[in-house]
């Protein structure tokens, strides 16, 4: 009984002591992390400060936080200098059809690899391999020599021209096809199923996660790059809003509220889009994660 | 009889299926990469026909000591930005991987700069790098010339290249430590092992695999990258030549002057560096990626 005592003492102010620094340790975790988050925020608020700031207020100095009158000119004069309405337009048909063709094409393509056997698949697939090894500069000058020769340059096909297929996404959905076994397919096929039913009927539907998970890695992609559109389509109304938005930077050199209102209609859309899809976003991009 | 009737059926359905993928990476791939190597071999202009000039886009530009200096400036990109900015998404990685409240919120907002094009996080932060009116001057205290300075214009590039991935590449090294097995940290509880001996004797070597592929996936796209310098550091900036990466004079030299024989040079030697740069990584993994486990 004298020595349980004597234990129950030792131990417990040591169990306490655990237990206050893992508090505090949690405690420093929020901290650090919290900090983190308003060096993350910050950028955005200030942009969305600063576009309801007149010129004049914002290059006051020192500068003040928040805008002494909220003023919407610069909206006005982003919208005058930029047609984002057609901007708006192109980058959303850009996106449709980069990943129509990419959850079509990639999806064929992956179960072809994955299910079927045929002569020279290693070959054919060895391709996918280089392609995704190759830095998408290397394919540029002769896409947009190709592009001008059939004379489809600034047109929304040439957007969508060097997305039309994916080598990553087919390898990406060649793993999710491999995934499924084989004795679901041969009791399809003993059904009496061809090739293309077990395809559409049996396999397909099962890659749900990962085609929601390539069509936003598509979408993003697409809505980020800025080297293609930039040379594809040099025309103010047949460019993306990354494209657009960049040409604003010439025009507005020292007008920071209007490049910031310009950026925060730029983005508009696919942030709000985040923020819905937010778990599918992160979860997506996260499962096409190394390329 | 019937086994080889479906063999050829299945066959069929394989070239067919795959066809649309194949034939568009021949076109839009393949094909192009053969060409940018012809190209770089000749004196291909904005338009026209060009001649074939053997070796003289390459004897130019191993002499030009802007081409040096830019080829110098990806690897000083990747030196300032990979290390740094994979610790700090290692760190994060860990925070988030923690027993706190409110991880999803977090995550979410690290996140965040994945779903903005960089045009546009570019923007902003070259008006709060801005020297006479910008926010991180004034916070500060001090006048310094972020983006024109020669030696610290790629300091700053670097700066909004780590904050833009630093969310994204914690959310990656995350699903890795998902998967570390809470018996490892069980047991080296029991063996009295503190939390940071845990973290670099079984978080490190568990997390090793995920960590050695988003190294290599952050030292590709630092080897390329573009836009941000592009948005940042304009023709007229007086730091242009010392920030400037390959893919930047790449694109200046194509798109701008339009030499296209001569870009065509610039990124074959891109795709040889970065060749090299991982082959390295994959040289050198073997001392410390870990995947007996």
């Amino acid at each position: 009984m004298n020595t349980n005592e004597i234990s129950a003492e030792k131990t417990a102010p040591k169990l306490h002591s655990v237990k206050k620094s893992r508090n505090s340790g949690k405690i420093i975790i929020y901290i650090l992390l919290g900090l983190g988050a308003v060096l993350m925020i910050f950028p955005f608020l200030w942009m969305l400060l600063t576009s309801f700031k007149t010129n004049a207020q914002a290059m006051q100095v020192p500068p003040t936080f928040f805008p002494t009158q909220w003023n919407f000119d610069s909206y006005a004069k982003a919208l005058e200098s930029l047609p984002f309405g057609n901007l708006y337009l192109n980058t959303g048909l850009m996106i449709v059809f980069r990943v129509l063709t990419t959850a079509a094409f990639c999806s064929m393509a992956g179960f072809a690899f994955a299910k079927l056997k045929f002569k020279g698949r290693n070959l054919l697939f060895s391709l996918i391999l280089i392609q995704m090894m190759l830095p998408s500069q290397i394919f540029i000058i002769p896409q947009f020599q190709m592009l001008a020769s059939l004379g489809l340059t600034n047109t929304i096909f040439a957007l969508v021209f060097p997305g039309i297929v994916s080598a990553f996404g087919t390898f990406f959905l060649r793993q999710t096809y491999m995934g499924i076994p084989d004795e679901l397919i041969e009791a399809a096929y003993l059904d009496g199923a061809n090739t293309w039913q077990v395809f559409t009927k049996i396999c397909f539907p099962l890659t749900k996660t990962a085609l929601a998970a390539i069509s936003i890695f598509t979408a993003v992609f697409a809505y980020t790059d800025l080297m293609w559109p930039l040379i594809a389509n040099t025309d103010l109304n047949m460019m993306t809003l990354t494209s657009g938005l960049s040409t604003l930077n010439g025009q507005f050199t020292t007008n920071y509220p209007v490049l910031m209102a310009g950026s925060l209609l730029s983005m508009l859309p696919m942030v709000a889009l985040y923020l819905v899809f937010q778990k599918q976003f992160i979860e997506g991009i996260a499962a096409t994660g190394g390329k | 009889m019937k086994k080889t009737k479906l063999l050829n059926s299945e066959a069929k359905w394989g070239y067919g299926l795959v066809a649309p993928t194949i034939i568009g990476l021949l076109i839009l791939n393949i094909w192009p990469f053969i060409q940018t190597l012809i190209l770089s071999f000749t004196n291909a202009k904005k338009f026209g026909s060009y001649d074939f000039v053997g070796l003289t886009n390459y004897v130019r530009m191993f002499q030009s000591t802007e081409f040096w200096q830019a080829t110098w400036n990806s690897i000083y990109f990747c030196i300032l930005t990979v290390p740094v900015g994979i610790i700090l998404a290692l760190l994060l990685a860990v925070f988030l991987n923690s027993k706190i409240k409110g991880k999803v919120v977090f995550r979410a907002i690290y996140f965040l700069p994945m779903v903005v094009a960089p045009v546009a996080v570019a923007m902003v932060w070259k008006w709060m790098f801005n020297s006479n009116y910008g926010i991180i001057n004034d916070v500060l205290g001090l006048h310094i010339d972020w983006l024109t300075n020669p030696h610290l214009a790629i300091v700053s590039c670097a700066v909004v290249s780590i904050w833009s991935s630093v969310g994204y590449d914690a959310v990656l090294l995350l699903s890795g430590l998902q998967n570390v097995p809470k018996t490892l940290y069980e047991a080296a509880d029991l063996d009295g092992a503190t939390k940071i001996q845990q973290f670099f004797h079984v978080t490190l070597p568990m997390v090793s695999p995920t960590l050695f592929m988003v190294i290599i996936m952050r030292l590709m796209s630092s080897l390329k990258v573009y836009d941000i310098m592009y948005m940042m550091i304009s023709e007229s900036n007086p730091a242009l030549l010392d920030t400037q990466s390959l893919m930047y004079l790449f694109y200046r030299e194509s798109f701008v002057i339009g030499s296209k024989g001569y870009g065509s040079a610039i990124v074959v030697w891109t795709v040889v560096l970065i060749g090299i740069v991982t082959a390295l990584q994959f040289w050198g993994q073997k001392k410390w990626v870990n995947y007996d486990v």
